[in-house]
C-alpha cells in the first residue's frame, strides 16, 4: 500500500496535519460500544476515526500457578485480522500484535488492576483466569490506545459465570451480577514523534512516518503503569518529559469519555 | 409428533430477526455485517491483487475464503485462535458455494480473499457467512451473474423447519442440520451439507421451504447494497 510519508514529515515540520487536526487532536467521534458479543462474559466495540478494534473477555477455572496459589490470572491476545487491512496475511500473530497484546497486559497487569487474590477460590486449587481477546475490524492507525481503552471496558462490563463449587465446571449458559474485582483504571495514549514535531493518535500514513514513539499508561491517580518506546530514532529526557505530560493530558480526556458511556 | 412448537415459537418456515449492511469496514474493497438471530459475522473483500506465485492462475484470478470463528465467539469456553480443520473445510464449501456467480475471467494471476469473522455464533454460521460474502463481493465490484443467499433446514423430531438455533440443533430427539446457499436466478442449490439423520421425503420438503425462504434473505441482500447510495431528498 502507498502511504503518504513524504507529505506527512513535510507538514509536521510545520506543525501541520494531513487531515487538518492539530497535532494533540484526537479523531472524532470517539464511540464506546459494550455487550458486542452476547458470548463473551464481557465486551466492547471502540472507534476512533476509522480505526475498528472489538476486545472480548472469557473467563476459566483453572488452577493457580504454583509460585502464586491464592491468585487468578490474565491474558491478552491481539489478533491483527487481515479483515481488517491489506497489510495483514492470515498466520500466527507477527511481532507487531504480540508488541501490542504485551504493552496492554503491562498495562492491566503492573497496575494492579484486578485483585487476583479475590479472583481464587480456593488456595492452589480453583481461581479465575481472565482471557482478554482484542480483533482489528479496522486498521485505521493507533491501535495502542485504540486496544488499552476496548480491553479495560470490556473488563468492566464482565460478569461471572455460575459454577459448581465441587468440580469446578462453568456453566456458560448462566449469568451472575458479579464481576470482576478492578480495582484500578488505566488507559493509554501513545505520542508519535514526526520531524521534531510531538503528535498523538495517528492515522496509518503518520505512523508510518515516525521517528520515535512513546506508549503511556497510567491509573486515574496519573501513575505510569506501562512504557514502551518505538520507533529507530532515539529521543532525550526532555523530550519523553513532553511526551509523558502531553500523555497524561490525553489519557485524562480518553478518561472522560469513557466514564460518559 | 413430538416438536410441534419451536423453542422460540417461531414458524415452521419462519426465520430470525435479521439485519445486514454493506461497506462497514472502509479499509476493505467490498465488506458486510449480517446478523441472523445471535448469529454475527462481519466480511471483508480485499481483492483482486496480485496472487502469491504458488496460487497464480494464468488463466483466471481465484476466489479464497478464510472462515473464523473470533475466540470469545462460543457458548463456551475460550477458542483457541489458529488452523482449525473445521475452518478449512467451511472456507473450502464456501468457495463451492459462490464460485457458480462469480467471474474472474478478466483477472489473470489474482485472488480474491474474503475474510470471514464472528463475534458471536448461535447455529447457522456458514450461511449467515455465504449470505453476508455474497453482499460484500458485489459491494467490492467483483463481477457476479446473480446472488446467492444461504440457509440451514431441517427436521427436529420429525418436523421441518427453517434456520435452526443452537437448542433446536441440540434437541434430545432425531435432528438433521442442512445448511443450503441457493442461487436466486435459477433456484439451483451451491452448497449442501447435513450433520443428522432425516427420511427422503423429509430433506426434499426441507430443501422446497430453502428455496423459499432465501427470496427474504436475497430481499435483505438487495437492501443492504443499496440503502447505503441512498440520497435524503
Amino acid at each position: 500500500m502507498i502511504r503518504n510519508v513524504q507529505a506527512v514529515k513535510r507538514l509536521a515540520s510545520e506543525g501541520k496535519r494531513l487531515d487538518g487536526r492539530e497535532l494533540t487532536q484526537y479523531r472524532g467521534p470517539i464511540s464506546i460500544q459494550t455487550n458486542v458479543s452476547q458470548t463473551a462474559e464481557g465486551s466492547a466495540r471502540v472507534q476512533i476515526g476509522d480505526t475498528v478494534v472489538m476486545a472480548g473477555v472469557k473467563l476459566s477455572l483453572e488452577k493457580p500457578y504454583n509460585d502464586t496459589p491464592d491468585e487468578g490470572g490474565i491474558m491478552i491476545n491481539v489478533e491483527l485480522l487481515p479483515l481488517s487491512s491489506p497489510d495483514y496475511d492470515p498466520g500466527p500473530p507477527g511481532i507487531k500484535a504480540v508488541e501490542l497484546a504485551r504493552v496492554t497486559d503491562r498495562a492491566i497487569r503492573e497496575a494492579k488492576a484486578i485483585d487476583f487474590k479475590k479472583m481464587c477460590i480456593r488456595s492452589g486449587e480453583l481461581a479465575w483466569f481472565v482471557s482478554v481477546d482484542i480483533l482489528t475490524i479496522n486498521d485505521a492507525g493507533n491501535l495502542f490506545d485504540a486496544i488499552c481503552l476496548a480491553s479495560l471496558v470490556a473488563l468492566n462490563q464482565t460478569k461471572l459465570r455460575p459454577y459448581d463449587e465441587n468440580t469446578g465446571v462453568v456453566d456458560y449458559k448462566g449469568t451472575t451480577e458479579h464481576g470482576l474485582p478492578i480495582i484500578k483504571q488505566p488507559l493509554s495514549v501513545t505520542v508519535y514523534k514526526i520531524n521534531g514535531h510531538l503528535m498523538v493518535d495517528p492515522t496509518r500514513d503518520e505512523e508510518e512516518a515516525l521517528d520515535a514513539r512513546l506508549t503511556v499508561a497510567a491509573d486515574e491517580e496519573g501513575i505510569i503503569s506501562a512504557l514502551q518506546k518505538g520507533g529507530d530514532t532515539p529521543v532525550t529526557v526532555d523530550e519523553v518529559s513532553q511526551m509523558v505530560e502531553l500523555a497524561l493530558e490525553k489519557i485524562g480526556e480518553l478518561r472522560s469519555i469513557m466514564e460518559k458511556q | 409428533m413430538a416438536y410441534k412448537k419451536r423453542l422460540d415459537g417461531r414458524k415452521n418456515n419462519e426465520l430470525r430477526e435479521m439485519e445486514a449492511k454493506s461497506g462497514v469496514i472502509p479499509n476493505a474493497d467490498g465488506s458486510a455485517y449480517l446478523r441472523v438471530g445471535n448469529t454475527v459475522v462481519y466480511v471483508a473483500v480485499y481483492g483482486p491483487r496480485p496472487a502469491p506465485r504458488f496460487l497464480a492462475d494464468p488463466s483466471k484470478g481465484i476466489l479464497r475464503f478464510h472462515y473464523n470463528m473470533m475466540p470469545f465467539s462460543g457458548y463456551g469456553s475460550r477458542i483457541r485462535p489458529g488452523h482449525k480443520r473445521r475452518s478449512q473445510e467451511i472456507g473450502m464449501v464456501m468457495a463451492g458455494a459462490l464460485e457458480p456467480v462469480i467471474d474472474l475471467s478478466q483477472y489473470p494471476n489474482t485472488i480474491v480473499d474474503v475474510f470471514v469473522e464472528l463475534p458471536q455464533t448461535d447455529a447457522g454460521t456458514r450461511c449467515a457467512a455465504i449470505s453476508a460474502s455474497s453482499i460484500a463481493l458485489a459491494d467490492a465490484g467483483i463481477p457476479m451473474t446473480d446472488m446467492v443467499a444461504s440457509v440451514a433446514v431441517g427436521q427436529v423430531d420429525g418436523t421441518v423447519v427453517a434456520d435452526l438455533t443452537y437448542n433446536e440443533e441440540a434437541y434430545d430427539a432425531p435432528v438433521s442440520d442442512i445448511p443450503v446457499a441457493v442461487i436466486h436466478g435459477s433456484k439451483q442449490v451451491s452448497l449442501l451439507q447435513m450433520d443428522g439423520e432425516i427420511k427422503k421425503e423429509d430433506l426434499i420438503a426441507a430443501l422446497n421451504m430453502a428455496i423459499e425462504v432465501t427470496d427474504e434473505i436475497h430481499a435483505l441482500q438487495v437492501k443492504a447494497l443499496t440503502e447505503r447510495f441512498e440520497v435524503e431528498q
